[in-house]
């Protein structure tokens, strides 16, 4: 019982943050409502008995990721958006997007709701598991990813160091 | 089994408990870092309000709950009042699933020395430590002055890049004891080797880890001599410039709050927590596990107080450079090094 009403409520702060992130107009007010679902979103992890992926939610996303994000807002000092009326093209595709959306959403709820309930913790969300599948079941993939993320480092590194050139020319200007 | 209802009571009875002994130690850390400073530097510390001076603290809260409450009128209002109730949130928050003794039975209730006891322990306190930095980055953004947007900065960049060798370091403890919760450690720690060298982490292996530990935790509390987001040479005082009263007192407390916690932190990860020697009657025996962990935990302050008293402060790129060429490949090394020898082992 008061699991299910944590669950509602922290359901319903993650839908309002995420409302809020799209109506606010000043970034920084943005950011605090996506660290509010990113943090509400880790409850719902945890109730749903999976406290390993609950707290790399937070440690990875709420802590790191937006840590930067609200780094750069501080950084470029980013004003408040003027407020503008949309585009044509957003209304044409997104209210039909958005509905089938829910639609589709909708449908697959009502298919899968007669399959039976399943008790709290029953499912693999323990550390040991997670690790064992990860380096066991799941290697490869796994080692594709750190390889695709070493080549984004990469990559970031080229684009935001300077040309040797231009570092030479620099050092001749002083 | 316990019922719900002794279960909520118990659990609200630690946690008064604890918040209480909590902000009682952050006061008087603040009184220690005041005399042992002073001692340092030839001076006597606080001495005119009580023996020792040991009212001071009493005295300094009363003075920031009486003193003018200012808020400057060019600041975000919102936030500005929001950060440094993040900050005190947050850095109380971490001390719920710190053990600080063995399980007790008082008035027929058997229960651990901790609000709760949970296997992911470390992650929480992890995950908790990285929201830290809210309070003082939006504390330096919401103000609105130049000084302490520059502290807000300095804190963030210095806090998300100490934060990965600090996570780093404690891997190799994870891997040796093979439970995420402070307890099973703890438990991993007992016994001697060659009759007495007590087997604690430092000792076992995790030497390295345990000073890239220490520097990244007081880089991660924003300690002389990694203490850029508020040098008062160059930012008159950082990111809390613009605050006053009990407002700026909570920043202090959650900083001395953060020190506290990192010190439980490195007692129970490579000091052995409450283990050491234990003899006599059978209230000693009880008393004695928490007695050997609050001294190592006094230990570690008084390193911290030291070290503020010894070291000046690094300059900026020093301090990055310091993380991330120095400290980082170091904890990644003691990583891959103590993994291969658990696996060769096993």
């Amino acid at each position: 019982m008061l699991h299910l009403a944590l669950f509602s409520i922290f359901g319903a702060i993650c839908v309002a943050g995420a409302v809020n992130l799209l109506v606010q107009r000043h970034p920084i007010n943005s950011a605090l409502s996506l660290i509010a679902v990113m943090t509400s979103l880790a409850v719902e992890y945890l109730l749903l008995g999976a406290e390993f992926v609950a707290a790399v939610q937070v440690i990875i996303y709420a802590g790191a990721i937006m840590v930067l994000f609200v780094f750069v807002i501080m950084l470029l000092n980013a004003g408040e958006e003027e407020r503008t009326r949309g585009s044509r093209v957003a209304i044409l595709f997104g209210i039909p997007g958005v509905l089938l959306g829910g639609v589709l959403v909708a449908w697959t709820l009502i298919q899968r709701s007669g399959t039976d309930e399943v008790a709290l913790g029953a499912l693999p969300g323990s550390p040991t598991i997670i690790g064992w599948l990860l380096f066991h079941d799941f290697l490869l993939p796994f080692e594709v990813t750190s390889l695709l993320i070493l080549i984004a480092i990469m990559g970031a590194v080229v684009l935001a160091g300077k040309p040797e050139a231009e570092t030479q020319q620099t050092g001749k200007g002083h | 089994m316990q019922s719900v209802e002794s279960f909520v009571v118990v659990s609200l009875i630690k946690s008064v408990i604890a918040v209480f002994v909590l902000l009682t130690a952050v006061a008087y850390s603040v009184w220690l870092e005041r005399k042992v400073v002073g001692h340092i530097q030839n001076r006597w510390g606080p001495t005119r309000v009580g023996p020792f001076g040991l009212l001071q603290p009493l005295a300094d809260g009363i003075k920031f709950l009486f003193k003018e409450d200012i808020t400057p009128p060019h600041v975000y209002k919102t936030l500005y009042i929001a950060a440094p109730m993040l900050s005190v949130i947050f850095a109380l928050t971490s001390i719920s699933v710190i053990p600080i003794g063995n399980w007790v039975t008082i008035a027929g209730v058997h229960t651990p020395l901790q609000i709760t006891d949970v296997n992911i322990a470390l992650l929480i306190i992890l995950g908790v430590t990285s929201m830290g930095v809210y309070g003082v980055a939006l504390a330096g953004w919401s103000s609105n002055s130049k000084y302490s947007l520059l502290g807000g900065l300095r804190a963030s960049a210095q806090m998300v890049s100490y934060e990965i060798s600090l996570g780093l370091s404690l891997i190799g403890v994870l891997i040796m004891a093979g439970s995420f919760s402070l307890r099973d450690i703890v438990d991993s720690q007992s016994g001697v080797f060659w009759g007495f060298i007590p087997r604690w982490n430092i000792f076992h292996g995790q030497t390295v880890a345990f000073f890239v530990y220490l520097m990244s935790a007081f880089a991660e509390t924003n300690r002389v001599p990694f203490d850029l987001p508020e040098a008062e040479t160059e930012l008159v005082a950082g990111y809390h410039t613009e605050y006053s009263a009990m407002k700026f007192a909570m920043f202090f407390m959650a900083e001395y709050a953060n020190m506290i916690t990192v010190a439980c932190l490195a007692t129970l990860l490579f000091l052995g927590g409450w283990h050491g020697p234990i003899w006599g009657l059978t209230w000693m025996q009880a008393v004695l596990p928490v007695f050997w962990f609050l001294a190592k935990v006094f230990c570690f302050l008084f390193l911290y107080i030291w070290i503020r008293g010894t070291l000046p402060r690094f300059r900026y790129d020093q301090l990055m450079a310091f993380a991330w060429k120095f400290l980082f490949p170091l904890a990644v090394a003691n990583l891959v090094i103590t993994g291969l020898v658990v696996a060769l082992r096993s």
